[in-house]
């Protein structure tokens, strides 16, 4: 086991390298002039460069102010609504043709609006990540409480607790595995809505912020990449921590333990 | 009058009621938030940035349903833009999943890259694409493609690689050729996990087709919508937010529909081998 974790690094790190190769030898032949498209080495440096930047790190901490923010506003908004749906087969149907209507609206479509009214300040970009971060957590939220094993709240029933204490103690929690996953998949949306809105709307901090101000001409080429390359990352780096987190907190799960 | 009969009706009679009952629960909650919307916005009475569903659907009516001119110089161009973007997709990302999903070794190789691209937020591609494609339909293309590429490779790769190696292994042993097996063997039986694929990536296609024409286009939805919110009119913000709306639901349908006759086969093979 040891080793075929070893050799699939190694592979990994052959496939990155090689790319990378294949990414410096076409930038270096220069089939786009240098300055629309610098070397691939330059970019790698610069990336390093601007990580270091003061300026720069105050860039990202407003993109991930807002995306934290509305994150956590869409759990706190999706999780109450899900146990309501997820319990009540009769709530469901009431808002089902509502939530088909709702959901397919492209958050993005909103931006004009809501530059119109909330402006182009932090709430705006908020209440769009918000929008858009609801869907993946109240589907999860409503999917993890149907599928909640019956004989663990008929077991709860029979020891006398109520239906309260019920949903806290045995839905909310046979269900959390299921409301993290949606989370997870709404971290990954709440960054793209919260770069998107910066890129659009502009002003304020922010990494569209900075891409915006890097994408002028006369400023290096190289500049705008490695903001990209950090945007990749930091979408890297928020699956990853999801997914540490994701073992660590429901090891005791049987979804996540792998025989449930 | 047999009570026999008078029975029966009465039955009919109760499942058409329930029918029309259940009929009514499924719509209560949106019925009641529009006409909660209507009512608070006529007591806010507030035309420019609060108009009443009763307007906008009006608007909605005479800007995108009676006018051709914006079917062809908005929706058409919009709607073609994302079609390319998603079959290119479609073509690349069931090509590459499928390499990726039969050998665990190229898996390995390609994994790290695949991981850090789908990571990468589309949109700040954008000023990349702009530079790279200029800010015709290609580099709307090239971003939706790059950003629903990831569900369909990912799904394909899982499709592919979860084939119940029973069936490949008669294949192989019938000596069925290669591109049979994956003709006939391998793609049927991912099929279905492609399609869940499929449909998330159409819901990011919309996304990102409106997202790159907000930022520059020259025509298009997105387009529509960002000259609306220039010059204030939030009246036609609201209709073309409805349009949106109505286009993804539609996309969804469309796709759920040639779904559902692809893997009618599916569906059956299921219940058999129950």
């Amino acid at each position: 086991m040891r080793w075929l974790l070893t050799a699939r690094v190694r592979r990994g790190l052959i496939g990155a390298a090689v790319l990378f190769l294949l990414l410096e030898a076409a930038t270096r032949a220069e089939i786009v002039s240098p300055t629309y498209l610098p070397p691939a080495s330059t970019v790698l440096l610069t990336t390093g460069g601007i990580l270091t930047d003061p300026a720069f790190l105050a860039d990202v901490g407003g993109t991930l102010t807002a995306w934290a923010i509305g994150l956590t506003i869409a759990t706190a908004i999706a999780v109450p609504i899900g146990l309501i749906l997820g319990s009540s087969w009769r709530s469901y149907l009431a808002s089902t043709t509502a939530i088909e209507f709702l959901r397919p609206i492209p958050s993005v479509a909103l931006i004009p609006l809501a530059i119109l009214i909330l402006g182009r300040g932090l709430d705006m970009r908020v209440s769009l990540i918000v929008y858009a971060s609801i869907w993946p957590i109240l589907f999860n939220t409503i999917y993890g409480i149907r599928e909640v094993d019956p004989l663990a709240k008929e077991t709860a029933r029979i020891f006398g607790y109520g239906r309260v204490a019920i949903l806290r103690l045995v839905s909310l929690r046979w269900a959390s595995p299921f409301i993290y996953t949606g989370i997870r998949i709404s971290a990954a949306i709440a960054l793209i809505l919260a770069i998107s809105t910066e890129l659009i709307a502009g002003g304020g901090s922010g990494i569209g912020i900075w891409m915006l101000r890097n994408s002028e001409t006369g400023v290096p080429r190289e500049l705008l990449y490695a903001g990209i390359v950090v945007a990749g990352l930091l979408g890297l780096v928020i699956n990853v921590v999801m997914e540490v987190g994701e073992r660590r907190l429901f090891s005791w799960h049987p979804r996540v333990r792998g025989n449930g | 009058m047999s009570a026999v009969g008078g029975a029966s009706r009465q039955r009919v009679a109760a499942r058409v009621g329930s029918q029309v009952g259940g009929l009514l629960l499924r719509v209560s909650v949106l019925a009641g938030l529009i006409v909660a919307w209507q009512v608070v916005t006529v007591a806010v009475d507030d035309r420019v940035f609060w108009p009443t569903p009763i307007t906008i659907g009006a608007r909605f009516w005479e800007v995108w349903v009676t006018n051709p001119d914006a079917w062809v110089s908005s929706l058409l161009p919009s709607v073609l833009r994302l079609l390319v973007g998603w079959f290119a997709a479609t073509a690349v990302g069931v090509g590459v999943g499928t390499i990726v999903g039969l050998s665990p070794r190229a898996r390995d190789y390609f994994d790290p890259i695949i991981q850090f691209l789908r990571s990468i937020p589309p949109p700040a591609l954008l000023p990349l694409f702009i530079v790279l494609l200029g800010i015709g339909s290609e580099m709307k293309e090239a971003m939706i493609l790059f950003g629903v590429v990831w569900p369909i490779l990912l799904n394909t790769a899982d499709g592919v690689s979860s084939v119940d190696p029973l069936q490949r292994d008669t294949g192989r042993a019938y000596r069925i050729s290669r591109v049979d097996q994956l003709v006939r063997i391998i793609l049927p039986s991912a099929a279905p996990k492609i399609f869940a694929g499929l449909r998330v990536s159409l819901s990011i296609a919309v996304i990102l087709m409106v997202i790159s024409e907000l930022y520059a286009a020259t025509d298009g939805i997105g387009f529509f919508l960002v000259q609306a919110q220039r010059t204030f009119r939030s009246l036609d913000v609201w209709a073309t937010i409805v349009l949106l709306g109505i286009l993804g639901y539609a996309l969804n349908v469309v796709l759920g529909l040639v779904e559902g006759y692809i893997l009618s086969w599916h569906r059956g093979a299921m219940r058999t081998r129950e």
